[in-house]
C-alpha cells in the first residue's frame, strides 16, 4: 500500500485549508495508510510549543509523522528546541526520499 | 549500486510571485543532488520561469545599480540546476506547455528548456516513481 505525503505551506492561523489537510491526513491514517505531514513555508508557524491550535494537535495524537522544514524554521526564527512534542525538524530531502520510495505526494 | 529514480514535478506559479517557487527549486536541487533524474512540466505562469529575456534591474529606492542589486532571476536558477544535474550524472528535463507559452508570448526559453504539451506531462508521470503537482495557492 502506497504511503501518502501531505505537504502544507499555508499559515494555519490564516487559512482553513491547513486544517483540511490535517483532516485528510487523519482520514488516510484511519484507512490504514502510512501518512506523513511535511510543513513548509508558513505551514511551520503552528509548530512552536505553546501555539494555540487544534487540528495539528489531533494529527500529533496519531501515528502520523509530522516534519517541519528546517529551512522554513530558520527563516522564521523557530529553533528546533522550541518545537512541539512530536514534531521533527527535517531537511527537504525528506520529501524527495518519500517520492523516490513511491509515496503519493500531495501539495494543495 | 543505488537505484536510479525519476521524479516529476509539475509547476504552475509564475516567477517573482510565490515562495512555492523557491521551495520547488529546493526540491529539484535535492533530487538532483541524489543523482535522480528529474522531469519538470511547467504550465500556466510557470512557463515564464525559463524565459530567456528576463532582465535584472536597479533599485532606485535603495540607491543600488543593477550589479549591486543583483536581482535573482529564475532563468538563471534553472540553468544552474541543469549544470548541477550534469555534475551529478542526472538528467533534468524541463518542458514548457506550448499553449501557455503562446498565451504569454514567452517563446524564447533558455537552452535546455523544451516546448511541449500536456501529453508530455502524462508521459513523464507514467515514467516516474511519483509526481508532485505544485499548484498556485
Amino acid at each position: 500500500m502506497r504511503g501518502y505525503l501531505l505537504i502544507e505551506s499555508r499559515d494555519p492561523f490564516e487559512s482553513t485549508g491547513a486544517a483540511r489537510t490535517c483532516e485528510l491526513a487523519i482520514q488516510l491514517r484511519a484507512a490504514g495508510h502510512d501518512v506523513a505531514l511535511f510543513l513548509v513555508q508558513n505551514g511551520v508557524l503552528a509548530v512552536r510549543s505553546g501555539a494555540r491550535r487544534t487540528e495539528l494537535d489531533k494529527v500529533l495524537g496519531t501515528k502520523i509523522e509530522v516534519l517541519a522544514d528546517d529551512f522554513s524554521l530558520r527563516e522564521r526564527g523557530i529553533a528546533p528546541a522550541s518545537l512541539s512534542g512530536g514534531v521533527k525538524a527535517a531537511p527537504i530531502d525528506s520529501v524527495v526520499e518519500r517520492m523516490a520510495a513511491g509515496w503519493n505526494a500531495i501539495w494543495h | 549500486m543505488a537505484t536510479k529514480h525519476t521524479l516529476t514535478f509539475v509547476l504552475m506559479d509564475a516567477p517573482f510571485e510565490s515562495a512555492r517557487t523557491t521551495t520547488a527549486f529546493r526540491l529539484l536541487h535535492a533530487a538532483l543532488d541524489r543523482g535522480y533524474d528529474v522531469n519538470v512540466f511547467a504550465y500556466e505562469g510557470a512557463v515564464a520561469l525559463s524565459f530567456a529575456k528576463q532582465a535584472q534591474h536597479p533599485n532606485a529606492v535603495h540607491g543600488r545599480d543593477v550589479a549591486q542589486e543583483d536581482h535573482p532571476l529564475s532563468k538563471n536558477w534553472i540553468a544552474a540546476l541543469m549544470a548541477h544535474a550534469r555534475t551529478r550524472g542526472a538528467d533534468l528535463k524541463w518542458v514548457n506547455c506550448g499553449l501557455c507559452v503562446d498565451e504569454r508570448g514567452v517563446g524564447e526559453a533558455i537552452e535546455g528548456a523544451q516546448r511541449g504539451s500536456p501529453a508530455d506531462c502524462w508521459k513523464m508521470a507514467q515514467q516516474s516513481s511519483t509526481t508532485l503537482v505544485i499548484p498556485t495557492k
